[in-house]
């Protein structure tokens, strides 16, 4: 295909799948079974999992070839999230407009913000961009909020649209919520697999009713879902092409020897600063996204947490390889979102086969890392990952992997993740 | 006039507050070498033994008061705290109204054992690592203990309050001559100032005028030689993390009736610090001492009102603004040694 070897050819071809079929593979427990609450495939998660996992790979074009540790990412989501607004609230409901702006805005944002901390390196630049990223936060959430001033961003309320906006652009028969000429972001179709019939509404399908006695899968097919799989589906082949072009095999020089550089004569700055514009504008189309799926913004998209939730989830998933970042994102999300629903009932409902007393004890001991505690599980793994593997799950995986063939030569899977092992620039 | 003074005033206790925890930071920077982003955990775990120490002091059994009845006529139960058992009832009120001074007790013990743990325990290993995976372990380390706080004691801000005798403003424009009640300042930032500057001293005075502290200012200046001359460097860098963890620490614990600590006070107050360190310079302990005064009264500053009706916003965004201009104008910092991660 295009440019690539048969190698990327195969990922891209299995995160195809994945994705696509991603309704399906998510949702592996039937509707009505005890497991169903562990069933990612509901269209706002899975939303969800490939706008971040967009996110963090324009995070990882960053990060992972050059190095570059920047701490305000979120801060370009946010400029992104904001102007799609606007465009919602100016021209109408039709997303392409707003995403095309958000891009294009957090584009020309990260080329202010990267063209002033590219002066620096290391640490400075980590702060560099944190104190950026804070002063868009709180520029957003206090001034430009302020109705008195220019209300840009509606400070603590958020932006959303309202009926009396002008919306030049809105056809009389255009629906009322965000869609692409006419197909409603919200729209959803729901295939019923098994299961007794029962009262189905618009594209709502039923398959092989009573096959399988009362149990019955569910899966949601969403509009929305969609239109995000597909583009970080095409995002995610120019990261590829990004990864193995000339381009970003000077992205990786600057990463493990900046000096050198230099002094071969290569000026390392308009590199380093394309690969912050390519990841802000990725930034910025996965806040485009976000108000395309639902019509606000608000300023906490932008704060500092927000974009160390980006760093752990590139260097969960593993920084420096190309699907890391979307593992990482899908891991994450699914933690906040399902793990986090484990409570002590569950809990019990599991260990109910013990004695009650080893019952209560185990109940006990988990408790503080299920349900609410989740922040503490991803907390502790993110240290374990970053202390035993530095390449993240993409390496664990490799290591299982080479530890289960038993295979001794060096595949360039590897070389990659030694290489997003070496320095980052000082 | 006076609402300079005020503001002046208003800045210093924030500005002490940046200054030990950006004190801490530097002493960590300019020893190991490590980028701490869970200092601002320790901070927390300093406010949080304050806390435990009040709840210790105020444990409490019940006794039936058979002088007093309840609303039932049955003899009234009362909690009467253990201390006012052990030490009688006036000087167990008092000792309970002391709470947040006597936590330095248990404060100083816990620090250095979260220290030097933190030290051998982790932050050990990476020494050898990039800068970046340093942040990336402590950010995750900050996280953790974030999170086991908030297990232990909720998510809410819990009141510590101060002693009874610092409760209550000083006036402080009468004794300047202004009228009264323009300039007044409640007498516990009072009493943080003058804390942070006694801590900030003592820490200057030990690391110049004791042989421990001579040998880490060689060590700091040259680690090799300092070890080649068999001098255990190590060791004492480890101790050096303790003293860091301690002096924030107590800026925790001295904290907490200015803000009732929550879990995330650690978080809001790291990026600011990182913020001081960096314009008072990596590295540089007066630096450090200087930028987090200077920031503070800054940031008080800008937050006058004449001040924001010129520039709206003002007071949010300063401290980052002066940040960005001296990376940019002066990357070594106000105060920061030449060479020190400066390229």
């Amino acid at each position: 295909m295009r440019g690539l070897e048969r190698r990327d050819v195969m990922l891209l071809v299995i995160v195809a799948v994945m994705t696509l079929f991603a309704p399906i593979i998510l949702n592996p427990f039937p509707a009505n079974s005890a497991m169903a609450q562990f069933n990612a495939g509901y269209p706002d998660l899975m939303q969800r999992f490939v706008i971040f996992g967009i996110f963090a790979i324009g995070f990882n074009i960053l990060f992972g070839l050059t190095g570059y540790l920047s701490f305000g990412h979120a801060a370009f989501l946010g400029v992104g999230s904001y102007s799609a607004v606007w465009m919602f609230k100016l021209l109408g409901f039709n997303i392409i407009p707003a995403i095309l702006l958000s891009v294009v805005v957090a584009g020309l944002f990260s080329v202010v913000i990267g063209y002033i901390s590219l002066r620096r390196s290391g640490i400075y630049f980590s702060i560099l961009t944190l104190a950026f990223a804070q002063m868009s936060f709180a520029l957003a959430y206090s001034v430009l909020g302020n109705p008195a001033l220019i209300n840009l961003t509606n400070g603590e309320t958020g932006l959303q649209v309202y009926p009396s906006d002008p919306q030049v652009l809105h056809g009389a028969s255009a629906p009322n919520v965000t869609n692409l000429f006419g197909l409603e972001m919200r729209q959803t179709c729901e295939v019923k697999l098994g299961g007794t019939a029962s009262g189905l509404s618009g594209c709502d399908t039923h398959m092989l009713p009573g096959a399988f006695g009362e149990t019955f899968w569910a899966f949601d097919f969403n509009a929305g879902y969609y239109v995000c799989a597909v583009l970080m589906l095409i995002v995610f082949y120019l990261s590829i092409r990004i990864f193995r072009s000339p381009f970003g095999m000077m992205l990786r020089a600057v990463k493990s020897n900046q000096q050198r550089l230099n002094y071969t004569g290569l000026n390392p700055r308009p590199y380093t600063l394309a690969a912050f514009v390519i990841s802000g504008m990725y930034a910025g189309l996965a806040g485009g996204l976000m108000a395309s799926m639902d019509p606000l913004a608000g300023a906490e998209r932008m704060q500092w947490t927000a974009s160390g939730e980006v760093v752990l989830m590139t260097i969960l998933g593993g920084a420096g390889t190309l699907i890391g970042p979307v593992l990482g994102a899908g891991f994450i999300k699914y933690f906040e979102n399902i793990f986090s629903k484990i409570n002590d009932g569950v809990l019990h409902s599991w260990f109910a086969f013990m004695p009650e007393g080893l019952e209560n004890l185990f109940v006990t001991l988990l408790h503080p890392f299920v349900g609410k505690g989740w922040h503490l599980t991803l907390g502790i793994l993110f240290m374990l990952v970053v202390i035993f593997l530095p390449g993240g799950l993409v390496e664990g995986g490799q290591r299982i992997g080479r530890f289960a063939f038993r295979r001794r030569n060096r595949k360039g899977g590897e070389a990659e993740a030694e290489a997003a092992r070496k320095q980052p620039a000082e | 006039m006076d609402a300079v003074i005020l503001q002046f005033l208003n800045g210093l206790d924030k500005g002490s507050a940046y200054a030990l925890i950006a004190l801490g930071l530097t002493l960590i920077f300019g020893t190991l070498g490590v980028v701490n982003f869970a200092h601002g955990a320790l901070f927390m775990i300093g406010a949080f033994c304050a806390v435990t120490m009040s709840r210790l002091l105020s444990l409490s059994h019940q006794v039936v008061d058979e002088t007093r009845t309840d609303f039932l006529g049955n003899p009234m139960k009362v909690d009467v705290p253990y201390v006012n058992d052990w030490f009688g009832e006036a000087t167990g009120a008092l000792i309970i109204d002391w709470a947040v001074p006597i936590s330095i007790l248990l404060a100083i013990p816990v620090m250095l054992l979260v220290g030097i743990v933190m030290e051998r325990g982790l932050i050990k290993h990476f020494y050898k690592r990039p800068h970046a995976d340093q942040i990336l372990v402590t950010f995750g380390l900050a996280i953790v203990l974030q999170e086991i706080i908030k297990q232990v004691y909720g998510a809410n801000p819990i009141p510590t309050p101060a002693p009874e005798a610092f409760r209550g403003s000083l006036d402080f424009g009468v004794m300047l001559g202004f009228d009264p009640y323009t300039i007044t300042y409640p007498y516990w930032r009072l009493v943080y100032f003058a804390f942070s500057v006694i801590i900030i001293g003592a820490v200057f005075a030990f690391l110049q005028f004791t042989t421990f502290g001579m040998v880490v200012r060689a060590g700091m200046a040259d680690r090799e030689t300092v070890g080649l001359l068999g001098i255990d460097i190590d060791r004492r860098f480890t101790l050096m993390f303790g003293l860091a963890a301690i002096v924030a620490g107590l800026a925790g614990v001295m904290y907490t009736p200015i803000n009732s600590p929550n879990y995330h006070m650690g978080m809001d107050f790291l990026v600011l610090s990182f913020v001081v360190v960096v314009v008072g310079g990596m590295g540089s302990l007066p630096g450090a001492v200087a930028a987090g005064f200077l920031l503070g009264i800054l940031q008080s500053f800008a937050s006058m009102n004449w001040i924001k009706d010129i520039i709206p916003g003002i007071d949010q965004i300063i401290i980052y603004l002066v940040a960005i201009l001296i990376l940019l104008t002066r990357p070594r910092g106000l105060l920061g040694r030449k060479g020190v991660m400066e390229e």
